[in-house]
């Protein structure tokens, strides 16, 4: 292998060198400053006779003198099942202080596109065990599906009830009975005290041997945060289409990630796009994204949950903006709600499940949850339509229709979405609670559900809200 | 794609100088602009996109990690063509025509690798050939010799090239051949087989495009309601994340009374094809009775399969598109998103460094949507048969707003809108369309079409549900500073009609089955029986009934269920007559 002291120019997280060979684009490439660090890079543009590296450990202390070697071949992840219970950095180095990992192969973290053909759609619901996402927003097994969230909100709670409470149910029914569940942890950019969070609460109960942990934390180099979900992902799909694992990936925070390339795309003075990002940053996460899924004939599955903190809680930035348009619907985190002490905040009208419609019903979930979590969509957003009324008129100037639609929306968050962090809700509460709710309305204003299911489920002598009784006329 | 340059000489063969994601340059290479060229040691597929000196730019269709300055790339002196025939209905392909069943058993893995490249059409497979010329006869370009039965909804016909001369036909033969076999010889030496090329980003030649004056009835109570497309004309759906773009396209692609379907997905999500694949063999064509795919071509370049296929991708729909149009067919194809594919040309747009217009896009972002859509419309072959091609693109605004440039080249070119809105999606009222923000500039071209086979007072009725709508949409403003109640009655009842047209008439739900699908008799029965219910309703209140009474007879609730019934046509009757019995016994 060739070694050249030959770097003409440092920018930023960008070196160019001047060789005479070519090089792969793609290629990784180590660069050894003077005083003897090594740090690893990737070839971004290759002409003939120089090359742009991006460096991925930060350019401190590189010099004109620094020699550069290039190894042939790209970025690849070592995979292996032992790496179940391991904590890595961000490039993938042990750093949990265990045996160094023998990799049964190394991977291209790039990874290839899924065909479209050989997929299959995802239609297993998963039970979180949160009524918000459960009765509203289902996952479903190799879905993508986002928290887009704001600075100070418990998206990390949320995230972690989740990989806590990810089961599914009657899991033998269905199919191989071995297949298991891992949940892999991609951190891009977080501190080290959320970083201590996780881990803790990954040690509390039992999760880690059942993960893989990626760490880049807010002081180790941006660009590092490039790679992080690639490997992340990487190994995702080893143990999910190798070895029949159900993987969950949680990637925390996708806008440190989006930073990161925004500022590879300044050092390399490219075009911006909006907001200065780069113009293929759609393309870019996709990449990232559309690496969750299921395919024929095969045991495992990758289901993602990034996590995003959305830029003054705007949810038109690009970053959660094409995150949407690429994933299948978006849990959205709301800061009034978490201002009322709701535990998990999530606001469930902008939020979405995509894959919602396939995943539940008879034999999945519940012959009737396609239909409560409708009415109950239609009657919170009817609710909160009536609040900044009541705001202007007062509740008596409101007719009793009115007033019962508010209530609900009180209820509906005091009672349904309201749960805790640490509560484990089945599918069979989570459908059972929004009955006793919509039992607060009229009957005969449960437009939305089949007359069947009324008959069977509706409860005639449910109260509104605490206490106070009142009339449910049925006709 | 086309495999025919196989059999081409090697124009010239040049270097690689550089790379630098999906864009490479090279040297040495005699190329013309947008030839096909393979790129590197493992042959990788490109297009030329400029040429400067020496120096030639090419977009490479798939991934190039590890392909490095000093590797050869070959030109095939072709440019980018889809192969024509048949075997395209019921298949599905990537953004350059690769089958991607094909592609996976040739890969022998679920994940797409590079440089394997597989014809458009199966070269190996027999097809029933029935000519419908003899020897003597004279053809002329596009004109049909015979016929293939495709699938079981649709008949091939096997047409003379649009570039051929044409000639006597002095040999004709029937029975089962390949693509690539002769049928006719005509007596000049030529020989036609069934298979033909056509580079896409050409539109196939015609002889007049005419005003569109049949609709494409497309089942959707919204749609053929209020903002009816034609047979050949355009659309464009844009809507923000989530507001259903694509389940209206899908809706589209399985109910729209159309021949041919084409339905482009184009830097979406793959999951979504995968529905598509799993869904469609399984639905009924409405029309025929037949699984949809019968008549359905897909196209699937998700959003991480290689960006400049995504550019080209819907240009090889639409040139289908045209392939089965001049055999006389309607065609719809749809484009989901068009968004995405104007991303792809800022991302290689942005890679040559030029100079960017509006938002990062290349300046002739216009100019290349225009091309695209006007390839549309209602046609007149070249054989004399009448075709259609409709076009109904899908547009993905960054933060829904409509201000951005795709969404406003679009609209100036396309003569239908159908707004998608977040709020409506929000409070689940589906298919999510804003009525105050959408138009059709077809509707005074359909609506004899209307009145003649659905109901001779179509435009009047449809009208009269625009401007209880409209009212509503004042009123609500004033209800939502004074409250309802403080509204007079009449205002109120107005509000009650129209959350009826609301609920009952403009939302349909395309997950359940009787309701996915409404004629377009079935559209104005629901309309009539809303509009009967308003008639009696403002008799009763003029004959001083209070709102009270009015609103809370026991038949209108039962407005909402008409589109869920089977047997809507009693169920309508019946209801009619009970509403009007229930109001009229209050006065």
């Amino acid at each position: 292998m060739k070694e050249y002291q030959t770097i003409t120019e440092v920018s930023g997280p960008l070196v160019y060198a001047e060789v005479d060979e070519p090089i792969g684009y793609d290629e990784i490439v180590e660069i050894e400053t003077p005083s003897g660090d090594t740090k690893r890079g990737q070839v971004l543009e290759s002409e003939d006779g120089t090359v742009a590296i991006q460096v991925f450990e930060g350019t401190t202390g590189i010099d004109r003198n620094a020699s550069v070697r290039f190894l042939g071949e790209t970025l690849k992840m070592p995979v292996t099942e032992d790496l179940l219970g391991r904590v890595m950095d961000g490039s993938g180095n042990p750093i949990d202080g265990g045996p160094e990992i023998v990799p049964d192969e190394r991977r291209d973290i790039v990874g290839a596109a899924i065909n479209p053909y050989s997929r299959e759609y995802p239609e297993e619901f998963i039970q979180t065990g949160v009524s918000a996402i459960d009765g509203m927003n289902t996952l479903v097994r190799g879905q993508k599906l986002p928290i887009f969230s704001g600075s100070g909100l418990p998206h990390s709670d949320l995230a972690l009830q989740i990989a806590r409470q990810a089961t599914v149910p009657e899991e033998d029914a269905s199919e191989g009975e071995d297949a298991e569940f891992a949940v892999i942890f991609g951190a891009m950019g977080i501190t080290q005290e959320e970083a201590n969070e996780f881990m803790e609460d990954f040690e509390r109960t039992g999760a880690l041997e059942r993960s893989v942990v990626f760490m880049n934390l807010a002081d180790d180099p941006a660009v590092e945060r490039t790679v992080t979900p690639r490997l992340a992902l990487t190994t995702a799909e080893y143990l999910a289409f190798d070895k029949g694992y159900h993987v969950l990936v949680v990637l925390t925070d996708m806008t440190n990630y989006c930073e990161a390339l925004r500022e590879i795309g300044a050092a390399r003075e490219e075009v911006p796009g909006r907001r200065g990002y780069p113009g293929y940053m759609y393309t870019d996460l996709a990449q990232l994204y559309e690496r969750a899924g299921r395919l024929k004939d095969r045991g495992g599955s990758v289901t993602q949950i990034p996590i995003l903190t959305m830029p003054g809680d705007d949810d038109t930035h690009p970053i959660p903006d094409l995150t949407g348009y690429i994933t299948e619907g978006q849990i959205m985190m709301d800061r009034p709600l978490h201002s009322q002490g709701i535990e998990p905040p999530v606001n469930v009208l902008p939020s979405l499940s995509r894959l919602m419609d396939d995943g539940i019903g008879e034999g999945l979930t519940r012959a009737d949850h396609a239909d409560v979590s409708d009415q109950m969509y239609a009657a919170y957003a009817e609710g909160e339509d009536l609040r900044d009324l009541v705001n202007i008129v007062g509740r008596e100037a409101l007719s009793e229709r009115d007033n019962k639609y508010l209530d609900f929306a009180d209820a509906f968050e005091e009672r349904f979405v309201q749960q805790g962090f640490e509560t484990n809700r089945t599918i069979d509460e989570t459908v059972e609670l929004g009955w006793d709710l919509l039992s607060t309305l009229p009957r005969t204003e449960l437009n939305r559900v089949d007359e069947e299911l009324i008959e069977e489920h509706y409860r005639e002598d449910v109260s509104a809200g605490e206490g106070e009784t009142e009339e449910v006329s049925a006709d | 794609m086309s495999q025919a340059t196989e059999s081409e000489t090697t124009e010239g063969t040049g270097r690689i100088e550089s790379v630098s994601g999906p864009v490479v340059k090279a040297v040495d290479l005699d190329a013309r602009m947008n030839d096909v060229v393979y790129v590197g040691d493992e042959g990788l597929m490109g297009e030329v996109i400029e040429i400067e000196g020496d120096v030639t730019t090419i977009q490479v269709y798939e991934e190039t990690s590890g392909v490095a300055p000093q590797e050869p790339v070959e030109n095939t002196g072709e440019p980018l063509t889809v192969d024509l025939g048949p075997g395209m209905l019921n298949a599905i392909y990537d953004g350059v025509q690769r089958p991607l069943d094909v592609l996976e058993e040739k890969m022998g893995s679920a994940f797409l690798d590079r440089g394997v490249d597989a014809p458009g059409i199966d070269l190996e497979k027999k097809w029933e050939f029935s000519p419908e010329v003899e020897a003597g006869d004279t053809v002329e370009a596009g004109d049909v010799v015979g016929i293939v039965p495709e699938t079981v909804t649709i008949d091939h016909k096997v047409m003379v090239p649009p570039e051929h001369e044409g000639g006597v036909v002095e040999s004709v033969e029937a029975g089962e051949f390949t693509v690539e076999e002769p049928v006719v010889t005509l007596e000049n030496g030529e020989e036609i087989a069934m298979r033909q090329e056509w580079p896409v980003r050409e539109k196939r030649p015609t002889v007049e495009k005419r005003t569109p004056r049949t609709p494409l009835v497309s089942g959707q109570r919204i749609l053929d309601g209020l903002f009816p497309i034609a047979k050949g004309g355009t659309a464009a759906i844009p809507g923000p994340f989530g507001s259903g773009k694509t389940v209206t396209q899908h809706s589209l692609a399985k109910f729209a009374d159309a021949d041919i379907v084409i339905y482009v997905g184009c830097g979406e999500r793959g999951n979504e094809m995968t529905e598509v694949i799993e869904d469609f063999p399984e639905l009924e064509d409405p029309k025929t009775g037949n699984s949809l795919m019968a008549r359905t071509s897909l196209i699937a370049n998700t959003s991480n399969m290689p960006v400049a296929a995504r550019e080209s991708c819907v240009y090889t729909g639409i040139t289908i598109a045209e392939y089965y149009r001049d055999m006389g067919y309607d065609v719809a194809l749809m484009a989901d998103s068009t968004s995405r594919w104007a991303e792809a040309m800022r991302e290689i747009s942005s890679r040559l460094e030029e100079m960017p217009g509006e938002e990062g896009y290349p300046a002739y972002l216009a100019a290349r949507l225009a091309e695209f859509y006007e390839r549309a419309g209602y046609f007149e072959n070249i054989n004399g048969t009448e075709g259609s091609v409709s076009a109904i693109g899908a547009v993905s605004p960054p933060g829904g707003d409509f201000s951005e440039p795709v969404t406003q080249n679009t609209l100036r070119i396309v003569k239908t809108f159908w707004a998608l809105d977040a709020d409506l999606a929000e409070r689940r009222h589906f298919p999510a369309i804003n009525w105050n923000e959408s138009y059709s500039l077809y509707q005074d071209q359909l609506d004899p079409w209307f009145q003649e086979n659905v109901a001779e007072d179509w435009p009047e009725r449809r009208q009269w549900a625009v401007d209880t709508l409209d009212e509503e949409g004042e009123l609500q403003e004033i209800v939502q500073l004074v409250g309802k109640d403080a509204l007079p009655e009449d205002q109120q009842l107005t509000l009650e009609v129209a959350r009826y047209l609301r609920e009952g008439y403009l939302q349909q739900n395309a997950f359940i089955e009787v309701d996915m699908y409404c004629p377009p008799e079935e559209t104005y029965a629901i309309l009539s029986a809303i509009q009967t219910f308003n008639d009696e309703a403002f008799d009763a209140l003029d004959a001083g009934v209070p709102i009270e009474d009015i609103i809370d007879v026991d038949a209108a609730p039962k407005l909402n269920r008409i589109a869920t019934r089977e047997d809507w046509e009693p169920y309508v009757e019946e209801l009619e007559t009970e509403i009007t019995e229930q109001i009229r016994s209050l006065y």
